[in-house]
C-alpha cells in the first residue's frame, strides 16, 4: 500500500486565486470552499448545500465553473482559480456581469449571487454567443429562492448582447 | 456605477431605482453569518436523534467528551433549566404542553430532534466528535398522518358566521370536494446559523453577549433570549448581517439559538453554529401539510350561499413559536374574494412525529387558496359555468368595500381595506386574451397535446401592526440616518425605506442610510415577516421625515395599525402535460396584483416573479416525504426539488394600484406573498383542463407520478377520508371557545 498522508493532518497548500499565490496549511480532507473562505479570507464564495447541487460555491478552475464544496484544496493546486473578488477591477469597476445583474435586478439576498456571477462568466467566457435556450439550460445549474430566475437570465443575456454588438 | 440612478426632482415613491444593497453583494463584501468569525471562537455542532418516535433512554457523551478538540458537550439534564421556547403568536394554553425543549429528554419526536451538542475548536472536529455520541432510544410506532385516531389533538379552532344550515337546507346544489397541500417550506439558499459573543459590559450593564445571525425578529428573539438565560433585556445584543433568504423559515426563535447563547456565556468564548444542508431540511420550519373536506352550498345562478369547511393541520412533532398562526390564517382567509354570506370552519391542529411546522410564504393561504378555487372551479362544472363567470358572480363589489369578514386572524379582525376585484380579473383575462387563448388550447388539444389553462384568485394581507418606530436624523457631510427596529431578509427594504425618506426631505436616496437589526441602536421592533416592512416601516419613516423636514431636528415617529391592509390578486397558468411521463411545463403565468401604491415597481415585480417560483415549487415539485418508519425521504437537494431556470417559466406581471389602502397616508399595501399564494390554484385547474378532467387534481404536488395516475387512471386520486369529530370532541371544542375569547380565532 503506498503510503498516504492522513486527512486530518494539515499539509502545505498553495493555490492561486484571483492571480495572488495563497500559502496555507490545510488538511487533505478540507474543501476547496473551505480552504478560500478560512484560510484565504475570500468569504465572497458562499456555501448553500455542501453537496453540490446549489452552486452557490461556484468558482472557476482554469476557466471552467466548478462546485468549490465538491473539491479539495489540495486537488486545487496548480490551477488558476477565480472567485467573485476578482471580478471587478482593482479600481472598483465593476465586471459587466455585475453591472448587469444590478440594473437588472438580477439579486435580492445575494446569497446565490457569487455563484450565479462566476457561473456566468465561465459560460460566456467559452461560449460567448451561446443561445439563449442553452443559456438558460446552463444556468439551471445552480439555485437562487429568491429571484425566480428570469431577472438573472435577463441580466446574462444582455451582458451576451452587450459584447456581441 | 457606484452612485444608483437618483437625485433627480421627481416623485421617488414609485420609481423603480437600483437598490443601494447591491454593491457589496455582487463583490463578495456581504457579511451572512458564516462570513463573520472571531480568533477565539469554538464551533458547535447538535446530536439529533434519528429515529422518528421513541423513548429516550440515555445519551452517552463519554467519548465524545474525549474525543481532540471537544470543549464541551452537553444533553438534556446539563441544560434543563432553560426550559421551553414560548409562542411569539396566536399563542393557546392548550399548544403550550407541546412546546419544544432546547434539547430532548425522554422522547424524542421527530428526526433530527436535537438530543445532545458538542462543542468543540473548529468545525471539523466538532462534526468528527458527534459521531461518537451514542443515543439510546427504544423505538415507538410514529405516527404520520393528521388524521390518524393516534395523533395528538390539543386544539381545534372553530369559526361560524351567518346562516350555514338554512343555506344547506335551501341550496340550489351542494358542491363538495376534498383537497390536500403537500409539506413544503421556505428553504432559503443561507442555511441557518448564529455566533454568539460576549462581551465586557460597561460596568451598569452587566457582561453582554452580541448576536451574529440573527434575522426577522432581532428585537423578539434576544428579549426572549434574555429572559430564558436570566438576563436583563439589554444584556443580548442583535448584530443582524446579511441574511440570505427569509420567507417565514428563517429567524423564528429555534433550541440551536439558545444552545449556541448559552454556551458562549458559560465557555467564555464565542460561540459559532452554522447548519448544513441536511440539518435544514430535518430541523428547520417545515410548513403547508393541511388536508380539508369542504362543501359549498349554490344558488341557481351559480353564486355560493356557505361555506363549510373542515381541515387537519399536521403540526409536526412540537408547536413552535408560531402556535396557531397558520391554521389561524387559513381559517380567516379561506373565503377570501368572494361574498360567502355564510361561514363554517372547523381546523384542527395534530401532532405527528415530523418535523415541527411554522409558517411559509403566504401562510395559510397557499392552502387555502387551493382549496377554495378548486372548489370555485367545481361550482363551475357543476353549474355549467365558465371558471371566470363564475369568480365574476361571487366576488364581493368595489361598493361593499370596506368589508368586514366576520373573522379574525393575528388578533385583527379581518376587515378588507379597499379594492376592485372585478376590475383586476378583467384586467387578466383582456391580458391573457382569455376567449382567444382558450379556443387556441382547444385546437392544440384537438391535435393531440395536453395543454391547458387555469386561474386562480385570492385576497392577500399585509401590513400587520402593532407599531413600528422609527427615528431620523441628518449626519454630517449632507446625509440622513434613518434607525429602525425592522429587519432585512434580503427584499430590498433599505431602499424602500430610503426613498420613502428621500422623497419627503428632498434628497438623493443614496444619501440615506438604513439601520436595522441592532438591537442596542432603537428601544424596540417588530421585525419583518408578513409583509409588513414597507407599510409599516414605511409610513412610520414618513411620519419621522415630515417632521426632520418641518422642524429640522431630528426625529422619533411611531405608526400604530391596527388593522391589516388587504392587496389582492388573480393568477393565470397554462401548462402542457407530457402525457407519458406525467410531466407538467409552465409555458405561461400572469399575476395580476393590486398593491395599492407600489413605491419601488421593479422590486414589486421581483416580490412577485420570485413568489412565483416558489408557489410553482410547491405545486409541482417541493415535498418533505417520509417512510412508513417517518423516516425523512428529502434530506439533500437530490431530492428536495426546488425549481431551477429550466423548470421556472417566464412570468408577466401585471402591477396595478387601483386600491390603495385607507389605512395609511401613502396608500400602501404589502408585495411581498401575492406570487406565490394562488400558483397551486391557477396550476392545478390548468392541469385539470390540459388533461380534460375538471377537478381531477385534488393533492399537490402534482408530481408527474400523480399526474401520470390522474391520466391513466378512471379514478380521480382520493386522500385518506379523516374521521368525523366524535361528539366527544365537539364538548372539548365548545369548552376551547368559552376559555379563547374570539379574538385569536
Amino acid at each position: 500500500m503506498t503510503e498516504i498522508s492522513p486527512p486530518d493532518v494539515a499539509v502545505p497548500v498553495v493555490l492561486a486565486v484571483n492571480g495572488t499565490d495563497y500559502r496555507v496549511a490545510a488538511e487533505p480532507r478540507k474543501t476547496l470552499a473551505d480552504v478560500l473562505r478560512e484560510d484565504c479570507g475570500l468569504t465572497g464564495t458562499h456555501l448553500g448545500c455542501e453537496h453540490g447541487v446549489c452552486g452557490a460555491c461556484t468558482v472557476l478552475m482554469d476557466g471552467e465553473p466548478v462546485r468549490s464544496c465538491l473539491l479539495f484544496a489540495v486537488q486545487a493546486q496548480g490551477a488558476e482559480i477565480r472567485t467573485v473578488e476578482g471580478l471587478a477591477d482593482a479600481d472598483g469597476t465593476l465586471h459587466p456581469l455585475q453591472e448587469a445583474f444590478w440594473r437588472h435586478h438580477g439579486l435580492q439576498c445575494g446569497f446565490c449571487t457569487p455563484g450565479f456571477l462566476m457561473l456566468s462568466a465561465g459560460v460566456l467566457e467559452s461560449r460567448p454567443d451561446i443561445g439563449d435556450d442553452e443559456l438558460r439550460e446552463a444556468l439551471s445549474s445552480n439555485l437562487c429562492r429568491c429571484t425566480g430566475y428570469q431577472t438573472i437570465v435577463e441580466a446574462v443575456r444582455s451582458v451576451r448582447d452587450a459584447a456581441g454588438a | 456605477m457606484g452612485d444608483p440612478d437618483g437625485g433627480r426632482a421627481r416623485s421617488l415613491i414609485g420609481e423603480s431605482v437600483l437598490r443601494l444593497e447591491d454593491r457589496p453583494l455582487l463583490v463578495g463584501e456581504g457579511r451572512f453569518l458564516a462570513d463573520v468569525s472571531f480568533p477565539d471562537e469554538l464551533h458547535l455542532r447538535v446530536v439529533r436523534s434519528d429515529t422518528a418516535h421513541g423513548l429516550l433512554r440515555g445519551v452517552d457523551l463519554g467519548e465524545v467528551r474525549e474525543a481532540e478538540g471537544v470543549v464541551a458537550a452537553w444533553s438534556a439534564e446539563e441544560v434543563a433549566h432553560l426550559g421551553a421556547i414560548e409562542f411569539r403568536m396566536t399563542g393557546f394554553d392548550e399548544l403550550r404542553p407541546h412546546c419544544q425543549r432546547v434539547l430532548a429528554a425522554e422522547r424524542v419526536r421527530y428526526v433530527g430532534d436535537p438530543v445532545a451538542v458538542v462543542i468543540a475548536e473548529d468545525a471539523y472536529l466538532a462534526e468528527d466528535a458527534a459521531e461518537l455520541a451514542f443515543v439510546d432510544v427504544e423505538p415507538l410506532e410514529p405516527v404520520l398522518e393528521a388524521w390518524s385516531p393516534e395523533a395528538i389533538a390539543p386544539l381545534t379552532l372553530e369559526h361560524e358566521h351567518g346562516d350555514v344550515e338554512a343555506a344547506f337546507a335551501g341550496a340550489h346544489r351542494v358542491v363538495e370536494l376534498e383537497a390536500a397541500v403537500g409539506r413544503h417550506s421556505g428553504i432559503p439558499l443561507e442555511t441557518r446559523g448564529l455566533l454568539a459573543r460576549p462581551v465586557d459590559g460597561d460596568g451598569q450593564q452587566g457582561n453582554r453577549v452580541e448576536l451574529y445571525g440573527i434575522a426577522k425578529v432581532p428585537h423578539y428573539n434576544c428579549a426572549t433570549i434574555a429572559a430564558m438565560l436570566d438576563l436583563a433585556p439589554g444584556q443580548v445584543v442583535g448584530r443582524e448581517g446579511h441574511v440570505g433568504g427569509g420567507f417565514g423559515i428563517r429567524g423564528e426563535l429555534y433550541p440551536e439559538d439558545l444552545l449556541v447563547t448559552y454556551a458562549a456565556l458559560k465557555l467564555g468564548r464565542p460561540v459559532k453554529w452554522v447548519e448544513d444542508r441536511r440539518e435544514h431540511l430535518l430541523a428547520a420550519n417545515h410548513s403547508r401539510d393541511q388536508s380539508y373536506r369542504v362543501r359549498a352550498a349554490v344558488d341557481g345562478a351559480g353564486v355560493v350561499q356557505a361555506l363549510d369547511a373542515e381541515f387537519f393541520c399536521d403540526q409536526g412533532g412540537y408547536v413552535r413559536t408560531h402556535g396557531a398562526t397558520v391554521p389561524n390564517l387559513s381559517v380567516a382567509l379561506l373565503p377570501g374574494p368572494y361574498l360567502v354570506p355564510a361561514y363554517r370552519v372547523r381546523g384542527h391542529i395534530r401532532l405527528t412525529n415530523k418535523t415541527p411546522a411554522g409558517t411559509y410564504r403566504a401562510p395559510g393561504r397557499f392552502e387555502s387558496t387551493f382549496v377554495r378555487e378548486r372548489l370555485m372551479d367545481a361550482v363551475a362544472t357543476a353549474c355549467g359555468l365558465d371558471p371566470a363567470e363564475v369568480r365574476r358572480r361571487n366576488l364581493i363589489p368595489p361598493e361593499a368595500m370596506p368589508f368586514d369578514r366576520g373573522v379574525s386572524t393575528l388578533s385583527t379582525p379581518v376587515v378588507y381595506d379597499s379594492g376592485d376585484y372585478a376590475r383586476l380579473l378583467e384586467r387578466l383575462l383582456d391580458h391573457i386574451g382569455y376567449g382567444s387563448l382558450r379556443e387556441s388550447l382547444a385546437e392544440r388539444r384537438a391535435a393531440g397535446e395536453m395543454v391547458g389553462l387555469g386561474i386562480g384568485m385570492f385576497v392577500e394581507k399585509s401590513g400587520l401592526g402593532p407599531f413600528d418606530d422609527v427615528r431620523v436624523r441628518r449626519t454630517e457631510g449632507g446625509g440622513v440616518e434613518v434607525v429602525t427596529g425592522a429587519a432585512s431578509v434580503g427584499q430590498g427594504m433599505e431602499t424602500v425605506i430610503a426613498q420613502i425618506c428621500a422623497e419627503v426631505l428632498g434628497v438623493d436616496y443614496g444619501d440615506v442610510t438604513v439601520r436595522h437589526g441592532q438591537t442596542d441602536m432603537i428601544g424596540r421592533g417588530m421585525g419583518a415577516f408578513a409583509s409588513r416592512v414597507t407599510v409599516m416601516t414605511g409610513v412610520a419613516v414618513y411620519l419621522a421625515a415630515t417632521e426632520l423636514a418641518a422642524t429640522g431636528r431630528p426625529a422619533d415617529a411611531t405608526f400604530n395599525a391596527d388593522h391589516m391592509t388587504y392587496p389582492y390578486g388573480a393568477h393565470a397558468a397554462v401548462v402542457s402535460v407530457d402525457a407519458d411521463t406525467g410531466g407538467v411545463t409552465v409555458e405561461r403565468y400572469v399575476v395580476a396584483y393590486d398593491v395599492g401604491r407600489a413605491v419601488n415597481p421593479m422590486l414589486c415585480e421581483g416580490q412577485i416573479i420570485g413568489g412565483v417560483a416558489q408557489g410553482v415549487g410547491g405545486a409541482l415539485l417541493e415535498l418533505f416525504s417520509y417512510d412508513a418508519d417517518g423516516q425523512p425521504l428529502a434530506t439533500s437537494f437530490m431530492d428536495y426539488l426546488m425549481p431551477t431556470a429550466a423548470e421556472q417559466p417566464q412570468v408577466e406581471v401585471l402591477l396595478s394600484e387601483d386600491a390603495p389602502s385607507p389605512l395609511n397616508p401613502l396608500g400602501l399595501k404589502g408585495a411581498g406573498e401575492g406570487g406565490t399564494n394562488a400558483c397551486g390554484a391557477a396550476i392545478a385547474a390548468a392541469i385539470d383542463d390540459a388533461i380534460g378532467r375538471p377537478g381531477a387534481v385534488t393533492a399537490l404536488p402534482a408530481t408527474p407520478e400523480s399526474v401520470r395516475s390522474l391520466i391513466r387512471g378512471a379514478v380521480t386520486r382520493r386522500l385518506p377520508r379523516p374521521p368525523e369529530v366524535k361528539q366527544a370532541d365537539r364538548a372539548d371544542l365548545r369548552t376551547h371557545l368559552s376559555i379563547c375569547p374570539r379574538a385569536p380565532l
